[in-house]
């Protein structure tokens, strides 16, 4: 119930400061404004989650953290180094399977070591360090085309973290598995990020696992993106699937809904100017 | 039809009968074994009476050879010093014009799909030469070289290059940019982008340039050793012509067919090599 969330190891890496992000695309001769004007700070070795509905920018800006998106507006600063570039230092795990085919899982992990320029022998114990603990050890030689959903995305996972990357990035990772999977994966990631304390951005439109998963959560608007909500899950550490039916979850979640809804409302034009005021919780909206 | 097949099992979407839900293993049968071996058996009878009745209906077998004279033929040039060397000259020949096709159409493919500068440098006299078939450079060709040996090379190069080239570009223009997104967030420069990702991304599209190119360049060879050649299979099949050694002729067809459907082969067996998996038909 302590307020842990994002507390500032001074020194520490992985910090990500946003101010007055703005993204817009040209899409068929039309610009589309993915975010607009967004500030906001990400502490180091913090769980934050951007949920909104899909089409919010959300992966935008993601993107943009990562760097394979560029801003029109504003600056994004990790470690008080503005972004230009993806590196290595701020791995990203998308949604789709994007592994490597023609590599075996151990070849997708070894991946970014090798781009690193570390030779092979000094590659093999970290490599096989991480695939411990993804539980992928005994299929280490098979390629990501025989493996299922939920272990492709443990490699993807693997892949991102034997980079000991600062600021990890997820874009709806487990959005494509079963129920049941998924909770294994948060559960896993939990655990990852608790041995490893990166910076972690998490981005999805899935209620339970914002509320389940982070230290804090931003709702965001419809397009153009903007930051509607921004509050901490007081949730006791460690965190497992139990807790999902606990009040003081589903009270969270019950507001996230809502939230939701206005913005879901709004886009089909049911509702004008300003949304209704929402009940908040006890806990405080950051933005106030 | 469809309904018939849903309520008659009414657990399985109407997919048809053949189709098995995952998990389900096909029962070994080896009546499709007999069946297609009936249907070979069936063909060479057909052959055998149409040639030994010497049917002349539109079609005329009258000198057709029999598949016994053949089978005659083939014993005796089996062990011909001759008709190896024949076998040996062509599959020189279409090795170092397809080899050279091979290194140049790829090397220019990759470039090509990467770079709009090369696209622009390259393409336009590219394009302009590609609608015409390597059959019709024979004569140039023939002018063009100081001996018809390389003539003939430059045909099967020309034969095999395009296919090449083209899977080629293809293969490496529709890359999926996720992977270059990953590779990028995973520490690639530029160099390994492309090295680590977008070749091996591109090879199979580059593999099926180079099977459709081998076929290209038997067919274009077979053609120019026809008519310029003086050895060589194509030679050799269109000499048993004019000498009127008719069990010969089919004898260098058949040996132009499994030339190329070995060196498909071939190459089918290389690539399974190279991307085991590709052939787990778990590509994505």
């Amino acid at each position: 119930m302590k307020g842990q969330a994002h507390s500032t190891g001074s020194g520490q890496a992985g910090e990500i400061s946003i101010r007055n992000a703005g993204i817009a695309f040209l899409a068929s001769d039309r610009v589309v404004e993915a975010v607009r004007d967004i500030s906001v700070e990400f502490g180091p070795g913090s769980f934050t989650t951007l949920l909104g509905p899909s089409g919010c920018g959300k992966s935008s800006l993601l993107g943009a953290i990562a760097g394979f998106v560029s801003l029109t507006q504003g600056v994004i600063l990790v470690d008080q180094r503005p972004v230009h570039r993806p590196d290595g230092s701020r791995g990203v795990v998308f949604q789709h399977h994007n592994l490597f085919p023609w590599k075996t899982v151990r070849g997708n992990v070894e991946f970014g070591l090798k781009m690193r320029g570390i030779r092979k022998t000094e590659r093999q114990r970290p490599v096989d360090e991480i695939l411990d603990r993804v539980k992928l050890s005994t299929f280490q030689h098979s390629y990501p085309g025989h493996l299922s959903g939920g272990m492709q995305q443990r490699v993807n996972l693997a892949r991102v973290l034997v980079n000991r990357p600062t600021v990890m990035m997820l874009d709806e990772p487990f959005a494509a598995l079963d129920a049941q999977t998924r909770l294994q994966m948060q559960e896993m990631l939990l655990e990852l990020w608790n041995g490893l304390k990166m910076t972690i951005v998490f981005v999805t439109h899935d209620v339970d696992e914002a509320v389940l998963l982070s230290d804090r959560v931003l709702v965001m608007s419809r397009r153009p993106g903007r930051i509607r909500a921004d509050f901490e899950v007081p949730l006791a550490r460690p965190r497992a699937a139990d807790q999902l039916t606990s009040t003081e979850f589903n009270r969270l979640k019950k507001y996230c809904l809502e939230l939701l809804r206005e913005e879901s409302l709004a886009e089909e034009g049911m509702t004008e100017g300003e949304p209704a005021a929402i009940q908040e919780p006890e806990f405080t909206n950051r933005l106030g | 039809m469809a309904n018939a097949l849903v309520s008659s099992s009414p657990t399985l979407p109407s997919l048809g009968n053949h189709v098995r839900p995952a998990g389900v293993r096909k029962k070994r049968s080896f009546a499709p074994v007999v069946i297609r071996c009936a249907s070979l058996l069936a063909c060479i009878a057909f052959w055998h009476v149409a040639s030994t009745n010497r049917w002349n209906v539109i079609v005329n077998f009258e000198n057709v050879p029999s598949p016994g004279a053949v089978c005659q033929a083939a014993v005796q040039l089996i062990s011909s010093p001759k008709f190896q060397s024949h076998l040996l000259s062509s599959i020189a020949r279409v090795f170092s014009g397809f080899g050279c096709a091979a290194v140049l159409a790829i090397a220019i493919g990759l470039g090509v799909g990467r770079s709009k500068l090369w696209s622009d440098l390259l393409m336009p006299p590219l394009e302009l030469l590609r609608p015409i078939p390597a059959v019709a450079w024979i004569p140039l060709a023939v002018l063009m070289f100081p001996n018809p040996e390389e003539s003939m090379v430059y045909i099967t190069f020309v034969g095999a290059f395009y296919p090449i080239l083209l899977n080629t570009i293809h293969g490496v223009s529709s890359v999926d940019s996720n992977l270059i997104f990953a590779s990028l967030t995973l520490g690639a420069n530029r160099l390994r982008v492309f090295s680590d990702v977008i070749v091996p991304a591109a090879l199979p599209a580059i593999v099926t340039g180079l099977s459709i190119g081998m076929g290209n360049s038997w067919f274009s060879l077979v053609t120019a050793e026809m008519v310029a050649g003086q050895f060589g299979i194509g030679y050799y099949t269109w000499e048993s012509y004019t000498l009127q050694k008719y069990p010969n002729i089919v004898l260098g067809m058949i040996a132009i067919g499994l030339l190329g459907m070995l060196s498909s082969l071939l190459i089918q067996r290389v690539a399974w090599f190279f991307m085991p998996w590709v052939k787990l038909g778990a590509n994505r």
